[in-house]
């Protein structure tokens, strides 16, 4: 099937408006770097919203839980440190 | 295979607490969200926190919010859960129910960043709610009245700001202007673009207010500035005209006001002086308290102490912000102040309290830190220190058990019990504790005191109906009886009118005052003036068996005869009737009075030819037979019990008619109250001696016990009949009392002595009896044999305990200690309350304790030195030994993330007795943390990592025999079944290897295909595991049968498969996933095991939230189907209150797969009559016997 250029642009808005949407929505030219802060991301996120694995990993650290909220949220700001350095497309 | 599951005891933590007056107006009432579990908690006159309603919304709650509309007196309770919905609820007084006043779909459901439900915040006066995700997603939902006064929702109004991480919310009060709601917000879209860092360094906490312009109907953004970077929590500080508004920032180590153009005032918070400088203080939780004329903040910080924030105002300026030391009490995820001066706390670990205000903590010379008086210095402002002191401005008044967080659980019978008993570990630092659970109702012993021979009955009865405490206990023996007179002492009376030189076969309070006492050869009428009218039987005849209720009585004399008496209406009690009956009666019973009627209906009448006859009392047809049921044996008790469907409404009762049988069985048989005729029996075996019953009264609602070879307690609970075992020894006869000091007790009989009882805490499923350990406990190890459990604790970032013994052999590196310090073994009310000492991060405490099951006391401490920690432990017999070995796993220098240590020993110990203790036989370095060990064929399994290694006990140190290093990542769990083991690694599921003794090696055959992070496993049958995993989910794992008999026949094992595949890193075979469900919680424990004397194989499983519960085994095709059309049928009628689909939450990681949800299922009872019948008439059967049948399923368990 012969893709116009119009049909292009459609899929390719269609994803921008996905990628605006839903945070971590990938696409071809994806770093690993932004990838990897994303899934971690993501796990932070399921931790802090699961109350047992808070006091599962609370338990662990003997820690609060409390503590351990506030170090997972912490984390979520730069989970992978600092970005590389990256070419310029 | 179909598993069945079932929640025998709900998880006891609390996620979150809100204080508000739901049911009606003026009563304080708190609503707790056990993550699964809603309830709604009330202290009652006495400060008792008593649980008013309980639902399980097969739902994660993730936030609660009170909400009251302007004008109202009511709170609504906002959810915010997994469910992607936003829920509110009413909760209705009457009916104690929750009911769901809307429902509002806004994303995807489950516990995702980017979808909302984890922070909810409501505006003060009610006109709005903002649910907010950790990042991006805010909607703010403007809630209203319609012309009728209901609520009205709107749709929602988007406040999202992309790559921002939220650390909390909070609504403004800011009176009647437009609602204001807070946040604390951090933006990462600068510091991921910025590979020098300097961005990321820069980049601050912001306080960020929206405005939700109630006039133009959209939320702006409407200030920002940078707040502290510490910043972790905000408080609203009452404006309006009550105070400034504006928020409070709880911040690591300071309280900050701030508001929109008013200056930061901040102060630092006090700590404690043994922290050590590394460690910050961070508040976790608050409440807000407000007067008219005042309003304070009780934070907690993460050690526990509570402090006091109040600020001085002039006006609408903060002039100053003090914090001061309040008092110290177990951390909590939620505290709730009282209007009416009560305190409660949910806490993180252990018991909830329920604290009453003494003071309001207004000692000057408490430590105060305020924003004025504060010193600045190099690294912020200076600190005031304090030392935590025992509690001063609150009293303990009530706790509420809570088993959370459960790290490990056996099941074992160490007392030769008739159900074993459950060994659990639970709680965390100085809180933990070992409990011993046993199914079944905890009674407090209140006196107990000998009798001159073994009774034959026991009775208690008052003076006259006005009286609201019995006056007497009469207690029959074979030919005689005693009358004690209850007082301020109970003693024996000899005026009482009471014959007591014959044996007694029941006494009762008449309708008239006057008192009835039966004996063997007639009735005597005392009367109140003291006149004693008797009947005498005729003949030698005697009676055998005799009822009455406060107008009619019935005797059964012997030769087949049957006599009954009314009481007419000028007191006389007077021979009615008489009928010679077919055979020997074995028991009568009468049915009580209905209220507002003169006379009872029904008598039933047991017969030694092993049936149960109904006849009627009317007058028209008097004693004639109306029902008649053949039984399995003699009916030797009998009792007529209204039993109310539901918890809250007295008028749904019917009549019941329980018979205990000479085999022990108990049945229970609806009675139709205008015909008599007897439908839908029950049965369930109770013990061995045949049940003898009596009626109760429990918190003002008729119950029953029931006497066997142990005693059982029947009542009503959220609409069912419920029966459980009583926790004490057998009684032959029991009666109730009631008295000044205990008003609902019940006196019996055990041997030959008379004992007074209470029941506590009716409803618990299990009672526990507990030993405090002193550290968090880790693993343990039970000696079946010695009847001792060894519990192996440890600590990260504190500091031992100081060891006081005077000196300990110290040959060995480590500190002997043979429980000279016995005073030490329970940790010091002090430490309980305080928690424990604050060390450098990498630090641990740990120790091994061995406890002597019999008397619940640690028989033996040993304290680890050199920073070792224990990380596993196992009694091992090894081959040509005597006595079990405790092998211990310990680890140098534990580091968690990620997971390392600088080395590793098994230690091997004997206990040859108590006085002895532990001895230390050898030690053998191993390279890393061992998580699991297991005895196989008299030597020992350990994990060690990545890698599984066999041991043989030698003379210096353990020998290595053979070592498998091909595991995935780290193995977590070993089981074992003959030839085959069975290991469960932390990330990657179930492997199944072989040990082969011919060539001496470990091979793995078969693993799973999908990645399970592995916390818990038990081995059903050979081919098959059942494990749990950290995300909460069951699964159940089997090896095909093909290749069970492939590995089986093949003289290499499998093994030689296994090298052909090994470039793939796993195994030549794969398992096959038999059954899946979520169950919502971390399971930390499995094991399999029976309950019941004689009873079903079933698996039990604890949860880190506590939870207790089973997977019952279905054995027939026709109950699978029938609970899997019953499942679907509720899915589709009954939706779970927090708007999460029920196949979707069960299917939250795997899709739900062979595993019928019994708590769900049991939900019939709770709905309308009109939805019971349909969805049982789709599934072709009476809603009684769908009530039978989860009855039934329920009773195979306990």
């Amino acid at each position: 099937m012969a893709t116009t250029a119009s049909d292009r642009l459609l899929v390719s808005s269609q994803l921008e408006h996905l990628q605006a949407k839903y945070v971590g929505t990938g696409h071809p030219d994806l770093h690993r770097y932004d990838w990897l802060s994303n899934i971690q991301r993501d796990t932070y996120a399921s931790m802090v919203g699961h109350h047992n694995m808070m006091t599962y990993v609370s338990l662990c650290e003997n820690e609060s839980i409390g503590r351990t909220r506030y170090k997972l949220l912490e984390k979520m700001f730069l989970p992978c440190g600092n970005p590389p350095e990256r070419e310029e497309d | 295979m179909y598993l069945y599951n079932v929640t025998l005891q709900r998880g006891g933590n609390v996620q979150a607490a809100i204080y508000g007056s739901f049911s009606g107006p003026k009563v304080h009432e708190i609503v707790v969200s056990r993550t699964k579990v809603l309830e709604l908690l009330r202290p009652d006159a006495n400060g008792k926190l008593q649980v008013i309603a309980s639902t399980e919304v097969f739902g994660k709650i993730r936030s609660l919010c009170p909400f009251r509309l302007p004008g109202s007196n009511r709170d609504h309770i906002v959810v915010g859960s997994d469910s992607g919905r936003i829920v509110i609820l009413t909760f209705d007084g009457k009916t104690r129910r929750f009911k769901k006043v809307h429902q509002e779909t806004y994303g995807k459901t489950g516990c995702r960043r980017i979808v909302p439900g984890q922070y909810l915040a409501y505006d003060p006066k009610g006109r709005a709610v903002m649910i907010g995700a950790l990042e991006k997603q805010k909607l703010v939902y403007v809630l209203n009245r319609d012309s009728a006064a209901n609520l009205t929702i709107s749709s929602p109004l988007e406040a999202h700001k992309s790559r921002n991480i939220v650390f909390s919310i909070v609504g403004l009060d800011c009176g009647f202007e437009n609602p204001i709601f807070g946040a604390i917000e951090m933006d990462y879209g600068e510091a991921e673009q910025d590979p020098t860092g300097e961005a990321a360094k820069q980049a601050r906490k912001h306080l960020t207010y929206y405005e939700l312009d109630l006039g133009l109907n959209h939320v702006v953004r409407k200030w920002s500035e940078p707040c502290d970077n510490g910043a972790n929590m905000l408080i609203a500080v009452p404006g309006g005209s009550e105070g400034p508004g504006g928020v409070l920032i709880c911040a690591e180590n300071y309280v900050i006001y701030k508001h929109q153009n008013h200056k930061e005032v901040k102060a630092p918070i006090p700590r404690r002086a043994d922290l050590p400088q590394s460690r910050g203080v961070l508040l976790v939780s608050y409440a807000a308290h407000k007067q008219k004329s005042m309003f304070f903040f009780l934070v907690q910080s993460e050690y526990g102490d509570l402090y006091k924030v109040t600020l001085d105002c002039e006006r609408e300026t903060v002039k100053d912000l003090k914090i001061r030391y309040f008092d110290t009490i177990p951390v909590c995820t939620s505290i709730c102040v009282l209007k009416s001066g009560f305190l409660f706390a949910g806490s993180e670990c252990g018991d909830h309290a329920l604290y009453q205000f003494l003071g309001i903590g207004d000692d000057e010379n408490e430590a105060v830190a305020s924003a004025s008086q504060a010193m600045a210095t190099e690294n912020g402002l200076q600190p005031v220190e304090f030392s935590p002191r025992p509690l001063k401005n609150l009293l303990l008044i009530d706790a509420i058990e809570s088993l959370s967080p459960v790290c490990d659980m056996k099941v074992a019978n160490l007392f030769e019990e008739e159900t074993k008993q459950m060994y659990t570990l639970t709680g965390k630092g100085p809180w933990s504790t070992m409990k011993i659970l046993r199914p079944g109702q905890t009674v407090a012993e209140m006196a107990v005191s000998p009798l001159p021979g073994s009774p034959n009955g026991v009775w208690t009865i008052k003076e006259n109906k006005s009286q609201e405490f019995d006056s007497f206990i009469l207690v029959s023996f074979k030919n005689a009886s005693l009358v004690l007179s209850v007082g301020e002492s109970v003693e024996e009376v000899t005026d009482s009118g009471f014959q007591t030189t014959s044996a007694t076969l029941d006494v009762k309070l008449m309708a008239d005052d006057s008192i009835l006492q039966v004996v063997p050869t007639g009735l005597r009428h005392i009367l109140g003036d003291g006149r004693v009218n008797e009947w005498r039987c005729p003949g030698r005849k005697q009676i055998t068996s005799v009822s009455c209720n406060e107008r009619q009585v019935v005797a059964a004399l012997t030769g087949y005869e049957l006599v009954y008496f009314e009481l007419d209406e000028t007191g006389q009690l007077l021979e009615s009737e008489k009928k010679d009956m077919a055979g020997e009666i074995s028991s009568v019973c009468i049915a009580p009075i209905p209220a507002g009627k003169l006379r009872s209906k029904f008598l039933a009448i047991g017969g030694y030819d092993a049936t149960i006859r109904v006849l009627s009392l009317d007058p028209h047809d008097c004693l004639s037979p109306l029902a008649v049921q053949a039984v399995a044996a003699v009916p030797s008790s009998m009792l007529f019990i209204n039993i109310s469907t539901s918890d809250f409404d007295e008028d749904t009762k019917s009549l019941y008619l329980q018979a205990g049988l000479a085999n022990g069985i108990l049945l229970r048989t609806e009675i139709d109250s205008v015909t008599g005729q007897l439908s839908d029996t029950r049965t369930r075996f109770l013990g061995t001696r045949p049940p003898k019953l009596v009626g109760l009264r429990i918190m003002g609602k008729e119950s029953m016990m029931a006497l066997s070879s142990r005693p059982w307690v029947g009542y009503t609970k959220e609409g069912r009949f419920t029966l459980t075992p009583i926790s004490y020894e057998g009684l032959s006869h029991a009666t109730h009392f009631s008295s000044e000091q205990c008003p609902e007790a019940i006196v019996g009989v055990a041997q030959t002595s008379l004992r007074i009882l209470v029941i506590e805490h009716l409803g618990d499923v299990f009672n526990s009896s507990a030993c405090g350990l002193k550290y968090t406990p880790r693993t343990m190890a039970v000696n079946e044999e010695q009847k001792v459990i060894a519990v192996g604790e440890a600590d990260c970032g504190v500091v031992p305990n100081q060891f006081t013994t005077a000196m300990a052999p110290k040959e060995n590196g480590d500190a002997m200690d043979t429980g000279e310090d016995d005073g030490e073994n329970e940790p010091s009310e002090e430490k309980v309350q305080f928690g424990s000492v604050r060390g450098n991060p990498e630090q641990w405490a740990s120790c091994i304790e061995v406890i002597d099951a019999t008397s619940l006391s640690v028989s033996s401490q040993l304290e680890l030195e050199g920073n070792y920690a224990v990380t596993c432990m196992a009694w091992v017999r090894f081959e040509g030994q005597e006595a079990d070995i405790l092998a211990v796993a310990t680890a140098l220098d534990i580091k968690l993330q990620p997971r390392g240590c600088s080395g590793g020993e098994i230690r091997l110990y004997t206990f040859k007795d108590k006085e002895k203790g532990l001895e230390l036989l050898h030690s053998t370095s191993v390279r890393g943390i061992v998580r699991a060990m297991k005895p196989f064929q008299g030597r020992l399994l350990v994990g060690v990592g990545n890698a599984l290694t066999l041991y043989e006990l030698g003379k210096k140190q353990l020998l290595k025999k053979s070592e498998n290093r091909k595991f995935p990542n780290f193995i977590v769990t070993i089981d074992t079944a003959g030839d085959r083991i069975y290991c469960g690694d932390a990330q990657e599921s179930v492997h199944f290897c072989r040990y082969r003794w011919e060539d001496n090696l470990i091979h793995i055959y078969a693993d799973d295909t999908i990645p399970r992070y592995m916390t818990a496993s038990a081995v059903l049958d050979y081919n098959t595991v059942l494990g749990g995993d950290k995300f909460g989910n069951i699964f159940v794992c089997r090896l095909p049968k093909d290749v069970s008999k492939e590995v089986e026949d093949d003289p290499t094992g499998g093994r030689a498969m296994d090298n052909s595949s090994s470039a793939l890193h796993s195994a030549p075979h794969k398992l096959e996933s038999v059954c899946s469900f979520h169950l919502g919680d971390t399971v930390t424990a499995i094991q399999r095991t029976t309950m019941q004397p004689g009873g079903k194989e079933i698996v039990l499983y604890m949860t880190i939230l506590g939870e207790i519960g089973a997977l019952v085994p279905l054995t027939s095709k026709e109950d699978v189907d029938f609970f899997s059309h019953l499942e679907m049928h509720l899915r589709q009628d009954n939706q779970p209150l927090c708007g999460r689909d029920h196949l979707s939450y069960r299917s939250s990681y795997n899709p739900v797969r062979n595993v019928i949800d019994g708590g769900f299922c049991e939900q019939y009872s709770q709905i309308s009559k009109e939805l019971q019948s349909r969805i049982a008439e789709e599934l072709d059967r009476s809603p009684g016997e769908v009530m039978k049948k989860l009855e039934d399923m329920r009773n195979k368990i306990l």
